[in-house]
C-alpha cells in the first residue's frame, strides 16, 4: 500500500483565495441570459401603464398585430383563464388582504408600469416598434400614493377591495413572555426619566442590479426549459408549476449568470410567466430582455416605511421600553415575501441591547406604486437605521458620547447567549472587542477632538463623527421558526458531494449563486474537509436539473445553511469511504482515522488517500460485501437557529454649512461574522454593502410625481453612486464563531447595508447639532442639509437661498416628493 | 441597409446593418461577441464599454455604421497569445469583480484610463471611472485594480481581511 503525503488540516479555509468564478468574467466567456440564442427564437416587448391607476376601457392591437414580422399580440383577456395570480408565499396574518395579482393586466392597472399586452416578433426591434402601436384606452382613476394616507383608506388603491390595509401584526413583549408592558415603562418614564419620540422615513429604494432582467423559454424540448436572471431558480419552477398547473418534473429553470440581485431577483415575475406561458402557446423559444427604465418601474422596489418610535429610558440612559409604530408600504401587489419583510425587521428593533419592555404595531398598506419586496437585508435595515438614530437621540439628551450610550445598554460579552426582549436567543457576540478595534481604526478620539475645535472656531466645514452598531438575523432560516411566522416555505439548504473516479470532486449546492463567489468558498470548504486540492473541486449551481434540490440565495444564507449542509455531505462521504479504506488496508474500520485527505490505520504508517479510495469504489473490484460502490453523498440541513453577525461602523463627514455640501471623510467598520471562510470574499462584500447603505442616506430614492409616475426611472435621475462619489473604506474583523453552525460562520452579504445608513445619517445629524438639528430626512441632499441648517436662523424652508450664502443644489427628485411630509 | 467593414479583436468583419443598429447590438447580435454588455438605455452605466479606434466609448452610444472602417477591441479581445491582460490580471488579484456584470466595461475604461494617465492618484481614477456603475463592489477593490495595474502601491488595502 502507498503512503501518501498528508495535506495539513484547515489549508483553505481563511485564505485569500482568488475567485474561481473571475475566469470567465474577466474574459467575457459569461453566460449571461440575454446572450442565449437559440434557432427560431421570437422576442417580446411589453406594452407597459403609463398610469398609476386606471380602468382599461380598450386595447386595440390590430395595427401591431400587422406590422412586420409579429407573431402574436397578447392581452391579460387573451390569457385570462390560464395566468393565474402571482405568487405571495408570505401571508403575515390569516386574514391578510391579497390583492389578485395577473401577470397581464386584465381590466385595470394598479401601478405604472403594469403590463397591460405583450408583442411577439422575430426580432427585439420589431417587437418594440410595434408595441408602440397598440393602442390602449384609459380611464384614470384615482391613485393612492402616500402610505399613511392610505392607511386611512382616503383612495383606494384597489376600489374592490372596500381597504388598503393589507395586514396588521403585532408582537409584544408582555404577551410573549419576553419582557415587560410598554406602556407601563413609557408611563414611568415619563414620569421619572427620559421619554423620546420620533418619527423616521425609510425612503423607497430600487435594487437596481447591474444586470436588467431577462427571460428565455425554450418549449421545444420533452421539458420547457426556462432561463432566467434570478436569484430563485427552485422557488421559480415550484411556482411557475404551481400557479400553471404543470408538473414541475416538465420545467427545468437554469440561473446561468446572473448580474447582481441584492433581493431584486428575489421575485418570482410577471415578466417570467408571461414569457413562460407565450413560448407553451406558439411552441418556440422566446426571450425577453428589459430596458433598464422597465426594470425601475417594474422590478420590485425596496423599504418604503414610516416609522414611530417611543423610547422610555431612566435618567441614567438606560432603556426601559421601545414602541414602535410601523407603516409599510406593499406597493400596487403584495410581493412574493413583500408583507413579510417588517417582520423580519420587527425582530431586530432592539437590535444588541437589553431592553426590557417591546412592542412593535405594523400595518402593511397598499398603495398605487411598483410593488416592494426584499432588498438587501429586508426589514432589517430599517430596523437598524430606527433604533441607531434613536440611540442618539437618547445620548444628545443625556449629553453622553453615543458610544457609551450604546455600551450603557448592550448585551455584555460575559451574558452570552442571551435571550432578547423579541425572544431570539443570541448565541455569541463580542460588542467591546468590535467597538474598540473600530475605534482604533477609525481614530475616533482625534476625529472627535477635531469636531471640537471646528465647533468652537465656527468653521464653515463643520464635522459630524456618526456611530452605527448592528446585529441581524442571517441563516434564514429555521423551518419551524418560518412556520410560526405563516412563511409558505422552509429554510432548509441541500447539498452534494459526488467523488469522481479520479479523485476529483463535484459539489452541487442547492444556494445559487449571483456573484457571491459560491464556487470558490464552497471549494475551500471541500479541500478542507475532504482533504483534496482546491483546484479539484468543481461547484455546480443554478440548474434545477443539476441541482434538484435547493432554497436559493438571499437573506446571507448561503454559507450559513448551504455551507452546513455541505459539511455534512462532506462527512458522509469520509463516513462511507472509512469501511473501503479498512478493507483494502485489511484494518478494523476503528482504526481509521481520516486527516488531511488520507485514510490512515492509527499507530501505522500504512494509508490509502481519497482518490485512491474513490478509484477503487469506481472500480468496485474489491469492495466491502454490502457497500455501494459510491462515495456520494447528499445531505439537507435546516438550521437549528439564526446567526447573528454584529459590528461596529463609524463615519465621519465634512458638512460645508454654506451650501449643505457633504462629504465623507473616513468609513470605518468591524465586522463580527464569526469565522471566515475567504476574506477576500468577505471584504468585498462588506464594500459593496457599505455603499448601498451610503447610497440610501445619501443620493437614492425613487421618486414618484403626484400622478403616481416614476420620475426617477432612468440611471440619470435615480443616483447609483459611482467611483467618484464614493471613498476607500477602512474594514477589519472581529471573532466570535457562531455556536449553531459547524463551521462557526455568521453570514455578512448584507451587513455592510444595514449599518451604514445610519452610520451616515448619525453623522451628518451630529454636524448639524450646533443648528439645533435632530434630523434630516434621507436622502440627506445637500438640498436638505442647507435647509435643515437654514431653518433655524429663520429662513424659508420653501426653497429660498438665504442672503449671503451660497445657492444650493435644489434637485427635482426632492420637491417633487413633498407629498409625504418631510421629517425636516 | 448599409455596408460595413470592422476590424473587431483582430479579426474582420464586412456586414449589412440597419443604420439604427447600435454598435453594442452589432457586436453581441452578429458577431456573437456577448462579452460586452448593455445595462442601460441612456449611455450612463459603461457596462458596453469597448475600444473604438484605441479610445474607450459606450459602444450603446455609437452606431455600427460609425464604426465603418475602424477597429474595436472588445474585453474578449484583451488577452494575447492566451495571457491575461495585466488590467485583468489585476481585477483577478484585487477581487475587484462579484458579479461581474460591469467587468467588461470597467476594464476596458481603465485600461484607457491609464493610456491616458499611467500614473494616477485615486482621485483620478475615481473620477475617470465615474460613467462606469458597479452595484457590487463598492468600488474599493475597483480602485486598488487600477493602482495595481498601473504599477502603484495601493493605500486602500491595508487592514481588511486580517481577522483577528
Ligand atoms: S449600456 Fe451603454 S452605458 Fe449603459
Ligand atoms: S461586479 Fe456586479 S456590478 Fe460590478
Amino acid at each position: 500500500m502507498t503512503v501518501t503525503e498528508d495535506r495539513p488540516a484547515a489549508l483553505e479555509i481563511g485564505n485569500k483565495r482568488r475567485r474561481k468564478e473571475d475566469q470567465r468574467l474577466i474574459t467575457g466567456r459569461t453566460k449571461w441570459t440575454d446572450n442565449i440564442q437559440l434557432t427560431g427564437m421570437l422576442h417580446i416587448a411589453m406594452v407597459r401603464s403609463p398610469f398609476a391607476h386606471a380602468t382599461i376601457t380598450h386595447i386595440d392591437t390590430a395595427e401591431a398585430a400587422a406590422a412586420p414580422n409579429v407573431v402574436a399580440v397578447l392581452t391579460g383577456e387573451d390569457v385570462k383563464d390560464e395566468q393565474g395570480s402571482l405568487p405571495n408565499a408570505w401571508a403575515i396574518t390569516p386574514d391578510q388582504v391579497t390583492p389578485n395579482h395577473p401577470s397581464i393586466a386584465v381590466d385595470r392597472v394598479a401601478f405604472a408600469g403594469e403590463v397591460v399586452a405583450v408583442v411577439i416578433a422575430r426580432t427585439a426591434a420589431e417587437a418594440r416598434d410595434a408595441a408602440e402601436l397598440v393602442d390602449v384606452d384609459y380611464e384614470e382613476l384615482p391613485a393612492a400614493l402616500d402610505l399613511r394616507e392610505s392607511a386611512e383608506d382616503k383612495v383606494l388603491a384597489h376600489p374592490d377591495l372596500g381597504t388598503n390595509k393589507s395586514a396588521f401584526w403585532q408582537f409584544d413583549s408582555e404577551g410573549a413572555g419576553t419582557g415587560g408592558n410598554v406602556d407601563a415603562a413609557i408611563e414611568k418614564a415619563r414620569a421619572d426619566g427620559i421619554v423620546i419620540e420620533r418619527e423616521y422615513r425609510q425612503q423607497r429604494l430600487i435594487p437596481a442590479f447591474m444586470e436588467p432582467r431577462s427571460v428565455v423559454v425554450d418549449p421545444t424540448g420533452e421539458q420547457l426549459t426556462m432561463w432566467s436572471a434570478t436569484q430563485n431558480p427552485h422557488i421559480l419552477r415550484f411556482l411557475l408549476a404551481a400557479v400553471l398547473g404543470m408538473s414541475e418534473s416538465k420545467i427545468r429553470v437554469i440561473a446561468p449568470d446572473v448580474g447582481g440581485g441584492f433581493g431584486g431577483k428575489l421575485q418570482v415575475t410577471p415578466e417570467e410567466f408571461i414569457t413562460f406561458m407565450a413560448a407553451r402557446r406558439l411552441g418556440k423559444p422566446v426571450k425577453y430582455t428589459e430596458t433598464r427604465s422597465e426594470s425601475l418601474m417594474a422590478a420590485h422596489h425596496g423599504r418604503d416605511q414610516w416609522q414611530k418610535l417611543t423610547l422610555a429610558a431612566t435618567k441614567e440612559g438606560k432603556v426601559t421600553g421601545l414602541k414602535v409604530d410601523l407603516i409599510a408600504d406593499l406597493g400596487a401587489y403584495v410581493a412574493l415575501v413583500g408583507g413579510g419583510v417588517p417582520v423580519l425587521g420587527a425582530f431586530m428593533f432592539n437590535s444588541i441591547y437589553k431592553f426590557e419592555a417591546y412592542q412593535f404595531n405594523c400595518t402593511t398598506v397598499l398603495t398605487n406604486k411598483t410593488w416592494t419586496d426584499a432588498y438587501r437585508g429586508a426589514g432589517r435595515p430599517e430596523a437598524t437605521f430606527a433604533i441607531e438614530r434613536i440611540m442618539d437621540e437618547l445620548a444628545h439628551e443625556l449629553g453622553v458620547d453615543p458610544l457609551e450610550v450604546r455600551e450603557r445598554n448592550w448585551i455584555k460579552n460575559t451574558e452570552f447567549p442571551f435571550t432578547t426582549v423579541c425572544g431570539m436567543e443570541y448565541d455569541s457576540g463580542n460588542y467591546e472587542a468590535a467597538t474598540e478595534r473600530a475605534k482604533e481604526i477609525f481614530g475616533y478620539d482625534a476625529l472627535r477632538a477635531e469636531q471640537k475645535q471646528r465647533r468652537e472656531s465656527n468653521d464653515p466645514i463643520q464635522l459630524g463623527i456618526g456611530v452605527s452598531t448592528f446585529t441581524e438575523m442571517c441563516g434564514l432560516a429555521p423551518s419551524r421558526v418560518l412556520g410560526s411566522l405563516n412563511y409558505g416555505a422552509g429554510g432548509w439548504e441541500s447539498a452534494s458531494v459526488r467523488m469522481l473516479p479520479t479523485g476529483k470532486v463535484e459539489v452541487v449546492t442547492g444556494s445559487s449563486a449571483h456573484g457571491q463567489g459560491h464556487e470558490t468558498a464552497w471549494s475551500q470548504i471541500i479541500a478542507d474537509r475532504l482533504g483534496v486540492p482546491f483546484e479539484d473541486v468543481e461547484v455546480l449551481h443554478g440548474d434545477t436539473q443539476v441541482a434538484a434540490k435547493g432554497m436559493d440565495t438571499y437573506g446571507s444564507r448561503s454559507l450559513v445553511v448551504g455551507g452546513e449542509a455541505l459539511v455534512r455531505a462532506a462527512d458522509k462521504v469520509i463516513e462511507k469511504a472509512k469501511p473501503i479504506a479498512a478493507h483494502l488496508l485489511e484494518a478494523s474500520v476503528d482504526d481509521i482515522e481520516f486527516k488531511g485527505g488520507r485514510f490512515g490505520v492509527k499507530g501505522t504508517d500504512q494509508g490509502l488517500a481519497m482518490a485512491e479510495i474513490a478509484l477503487a469504489t469506481f472500480a468496485a473490484h474489491n469492495l466491502p460485501d454490502g457497500i455501494e460502490p459510491t462515495l456520494d453523498s447528499d445531505a439537507t440541513y435546516d438550521p437549528v437557529a439564526f446567526s447573528f453577525p454584529h459590528g461596529t461602523h463609524l463615519c465621519a463627514m465634512e458638512i460645508d454649512t454654506e451650501t449643505g455640501g457633504l462629504k465623507m471623510r473616513k468609513y470605518a467598520c468591524v465586522d463580527d461574522i464569526g469565522n471566515i471562510i475567504n476574506p477576500l470574499i468577505v471584504a468585498g462584500q462588506v464594500h459593496g454593502g457599505l455603499v448601498q447603505g451610503i447610497a440610501q442616506a445619501l443620493w437614492e430614492e425613487a421618486v414618484h410625481d403626484d400622478a403616481g409616475t416614476l420620475v426617477s426611472a432612468s440611471f440619470v435621475d435615480y443616483l447609483v453612486p459611482t467611483a467618484a462619489d464614493t471613498i476607500s473604506f477602512d474594514i477589519d474583523h472581529t471573532t466570535s464563531p457562531s455556536t449553531t453552525n459547524t463551521l462557526g460562520t455568521k453570514g455578512v452579504g448584507e451587513a455592510g447595508t444595514i449599518a451604514s445608513t445610519p452610520a451616515v445619517v448619525n453623522a451628518v445629524v451630529d454636524a448639524l447639532r450646533p443648528f439645533g438639528v435632530n434630523d434630516v430626512r434621507m436622502p440627506c441632499t445637500p438640498e436638505r442639509v442647507y435647509k435643515a441648517i437654514h431653518a433655524q436662523d429663520g429662513a424659508e424652508s420653501g426653497g429660498g437661498a438665504t442672503e449671503g450664502a451660497a445657492t444650493p443644489h435644489f434637485d427635482e427628485a426632492d420637491t417633487a416628493d413633498r407629498t409625504d411630509g418631510s421629517s425636516l | 441597409m448599409t455596408r460595413i467593414s470592422v476590424t473587431v479583436d483582430g479579426a474582420k468583419y464586412s456586414d449589412d446593418v440597419e443604420p439604427r443598429m447600435l454598435l453594442v447590438q452589432y457586436l453581441r447580435e452578429r458577431l456573437g461577441k456577448t462579452g460586452t454588455v448593455v445595462g442601460c438605455d441612456t449611455s450612463n452605466c459603461g457596462a458596453c464599454t469597448v475600444h473604438l479606434g484605441g479610445r474607450s466609448v459606450k459602444s450603446c452610444n455609437v452606431l455600427a455604421v460609425q464604426a465603418d472602417g475602424q477597429d474595436v477591441t472588445t474585453v474578449e479581445g484583451l488577452s494575447q497569445n492566451g495571457e491575461l491582460h495585466p488590467m485583468q490580471k489585476a481585477f483577478h488579484e484585487c477581487h475587484a469583480l462579484q458579479c461581474g456584470y460591469c467587468t467588461p466595461g470597467m476594464i476596458m475604461q481603465s485600461i484607457d484610463l491609464l493610456n491616458d494617465n499611467p500614473k494616477p492618484s485615486e482621485a483620478e481614477i475615481r473620477d475617470g471611472l465615474e460613467g462606469n456603475l458597479c452595484r457590487c463592489t463598492g468600488y474599493h477593490n475597483i480602485v486598488r485594480a487600477v493602482q495595481t495595474a498601473s504599477g502603484q502601491e495601493s493605500k486602500a488595502d491595508a487592514l481588511e481581511g486580517s481577522a483577528s
